[in-house]
């Protein structure tokens, strides 16, 4: 963008294509809630120094894109599908590979069309991109730049974020950002994000992203670094231990490899915590909180209830605790279950590896024989992120595991079925557990 | 930046750059100049008789470097022949002692009501968490100790704290509002606690008519919004509102992460224990 120089943006001059005519692109925020009209002026050029791409991602509320190479664009494969989505195909994919059109007199009067032709074309394009290996370095760089930006929530710390969409089908919402640490969603801050598909990202990306690079990751547990930080989160009671040996690990190796950010708010009134016993006590603190230990996670079985506990959750010894020890735990019987921890560990790793399936286990049934499933393989590739496959490579792979997973049918064939009831069985659950 | 009338403005302006302006209403009140700057959108106008009452100021004095001299600057009561050296700290010292009194104002009836009307028209901020569908925010302290955190937010649909978006806000010291008043204010207003799911209950996305009608129905509902309310919210039940939350499920080409699904379903069990222990309490007529 700096690189050209804005000059007088005349509208017949964009019409012909004049690559200079690139001067609404420093009005700002206003701008971009109205991309057609905006990229009005635009258009592509090959006589410019500057791809259509590089210029197209160099525009304000543009930052979160990244460079898709023209080979993979170049790849019909990775089109497919897409062209029953954008109008004037053929136009916009010569806008976006900047190549010269062959018959002038065919083309469309309005430029316009086709600038919102291609930047549709060059968002889906996006989306898929940014699922493969090339496409999820190009990304892990801007993060680590911190060009998304932070989280807004407070004890997250500053924990960086990404872009993030809420559907993968174009003109339903626009773009987020997904939080590791608190697994949440915000709002981008500035209005010139507002302009921006949350289907040019995807709903997938951001987990893929943090699958791929772990050590990016926080862990689902935390422990509080000393007992004197109680005033700040509850779940520091009862910690007398060290904090974990500097080198953080979660013996999850497929789980988030980064230290958590844990602290949970504990409102206060005069220095009092606000009891749950209050109407507006606190009812949301279960969203943000962490067990203390991995193995905790493995006391609520895959339907969400406490394993070894009638359903009635304790009521009846809990009842006369007073309400400010119990905001201390809510689990004070959590450190019961330490005796199966190595066991359940070990588990784990089975566990965790078929990612999505996996829930459908019940932790203690695992067969071994379940271990070398397709999906995992396939999926997550190596953990180190050295040895980039080529994006097309990735993309074939990808999509396959979910939809066919080939060689292991009979087992792994039978989990994703499985799984396909479990996703919205959580919900059904959510909502029956209540009785 | 205009000329200000008072030689005090004038020089106030140019130490702080944040005038909005200073025709003759605000050269006269320093309240009304400070409520007006820029950046101070978040404190409302603490009654003067709040702060003439010395017993509201207890304790101030300690705080506050020429306490009396400041306390003047913000009643308008300051001699027009102060050294120029004195105003310049003297500004900032006025600025610190109304924080203070400020911090203790919006706990009393009539500032938690001058608040809510700042509340409903949203002068804080909406939460950014996409699925609190634009809460309205309520500044609150991490420590009612000045000099040590700045403001934070406070969302009462998902309970929890967020930087403001603007760094002009993101300065301002946190102990000027204090770390009791948004729940104060909801214990005080129980009919104020926003809903755990659906669209924002008052001060709906877009400040139009639509805003105005549905504050005019609130009105009509909680009526009594200056003071006393207790007893208002005594038919409201949040044992389990818990469970109506909507929340995020990261997912992977539509399937649930492991890691995450467990620790959701981990949270999503200690919110049920919660939510059984309370209603069982309900029950029991113990709440």
């Amino acid at each position: 963008m700096s690189s050209r120089q804005p000059v007088v943006p005349d509208s017949s001059q964009a019409e012909l294509e004049d690559d200079d005519a690139v001067s609404p692109n420093v009005e700002g925020d206003e701008f971009m809630e109205e991309p057609e009209e905006q990229e009005e002026g635009y258009s592509s050029s090959t006589t410019s120094s500057l791809t259509w791409i590089s210029w197209f991602c160099s525009l304000p509320g543009h930052e979160y894109f990244c460079e898709v190479t023209e080979d993979f664009i170049e790849d019909d494969f990775n089109l497919t599908g897409l062209n029953t989505m954008v109008p004037f195909w053929k136009e916009a994919m010569e806008m976006v590979l900047d190549v010269e059109p062959d018959d002038d007199s065919a083309r469309v009067p309005d430029v316009s069309i086709i600038e919102s032709s291609a930047e549709m074309l060059y968002g889906l394009v996006h989306q898929r991109y940014i699922l493969t290996r090339a496409g999820l370095q190009a990304m892990v760089e801007k993060y680590e730049n911190g060009v998304f930006g932070s989280c807004p929530r407070v004890y997250c710390l500053g924990c960086n974020v990404v872009p993030c969409g809420r559907s993968d089908m174009p003109g339903l919402d626009t773009v987020k950002l997904f939080c590791p640490n608190c697994n949440d969603i915000y709002v981008p801050p500035s209005s010139r994000f507002q302009g921006v598909d949350g289907a040019f990202f995807g709903t997938t990306f951001p987990h893929l992203f943090f699958q791929t690079y772990r050590e990016l990751a926080p862990a689902p547990f935390w422990k509080a670094p000393s007992p004197g930080s109680n005033a700040l989160s509850r779940s520091a009671s009862g910690s007398n231990n060290n904090p974990r040996a500097s080198p953080f690990v979660n013996p999850n190796p497929h789980g988030g490899q980064k230290r958590a950010a844990g602290y949970v708010y504990v409102p206060r009134i005069y220095g009092f915590k606000v009891s749950e016993r209050a109407k507006n006590g606190p009812r949301m603190q279960w969203l943000r909180l962490r067990p203390e230990s991995p193995s905790q996670l493995d006391q609520v079985d895959w339907r969400g209830r406490w394993i070894d506990e009638d359903d009635g959750y304790d009521d009846d010894d809990e009842d006369d605790d007073d309400g400010d020890r119990k905001m201390e735990d809510f689990d004070p019987d959590a450190a019961d279950d330490d005796d199966d921890d190595e066991e359940e560990e070990e588990e784990d790793e089975v566990d965790h590896a078929p990612g999505p399936s996996a829930p459908l286990h019940n932790q203690r049934k695992v067969p071994d024989a379940t271990l070398p499933l397709q999906p995992t393989s396939a999926r997550t590739s190596p953990t180190s992120s050295v040895a980039p496959r080529t994006p097309r490579e990735v993309d074939q792979t990808t999509p396959a595991l979910y939809t066919n997973s080939p060689s292991p049918q009979s087992i792994a064939g039978g989990k994703i079925r499985a799984v396909r009831q479990w996703t919205p069985r959580t919900d059904v659950w959510a909502g029956a557990a209540q009785v | 930046m205009n000329v200000p009338v008072l030689p005090v403005l004038a020089f106030r302006a140019q130490m702080e750059d944040i005038s909005t302006g200073s025709d003759s209403d605000y050269s006269r009140c320093w309240i009304a100049w400070f409520l007006s700057s820029k950046g101070n959108e978040y404190f409302c106008e603490v009654d003067e008789d709040f702060i003439l009452d010395r017993f509201n100021l207890t304790g101030l004095n300690n705080e506050v470097a020429n306490y009396a001299q400041a306390l003047d600057l913000i009643t308008d009561n300051l001699d027009d022949d102060i050294q120029d050296e004195l105003r310049g700290s003297l500004d900032v010292q006025a600025r610190l002692l109304y924080g203070l009194i400020h911090a203790r104002w919006i706990v009393t009836a009539r500032g938690l009501a001058k608040m809510i009307e700042k509340y409903k028209r949203a002068d804080f901020g909406r939460c950014p968490r996409v699925l609190c569908q634009q809460q309205a925010l309520l500044p609150v302290g991490l420590t009612d100790i000045p000099y040590e955190k700045s403001v934070k937010l406070y969302c009462g649909r998902c309970e929890d704290l967020y930087s403001p978006k603007s760094s002009r806000h993101g300065s301002i010291d946190g102990a000027y509002f204090g770390t009791t008043f948004p729940h104060l204010l909801f214990l005080v207003y129980p009919s104020l606690i926003p809903p755990k799911s659906g669209p924002a209950d008052h001060g709906s996305t877009n400040a139009s008519g639509r805003d105005t009608a549905d504050r005019n129905r609130r009105r009509v509902r909680d009526e009594p919004e200056v003071p006393p309310a207790e007893g208002v919210g005594d038919s409201i039940s949040t044992a389990s509102v818990a469970l109506k939350v909507e929340r995020y499920r990261p997912r992977i080409y539509g399937f649930q992460l492991n890691e995450t699904a467990k620790l959701q379903r981990w949270q999503e069990a200690t919110r049920d224990r919660q939510v059984s222990r309370l209603e069982e309490l309900e029950r029991r007529g113990a709440i």
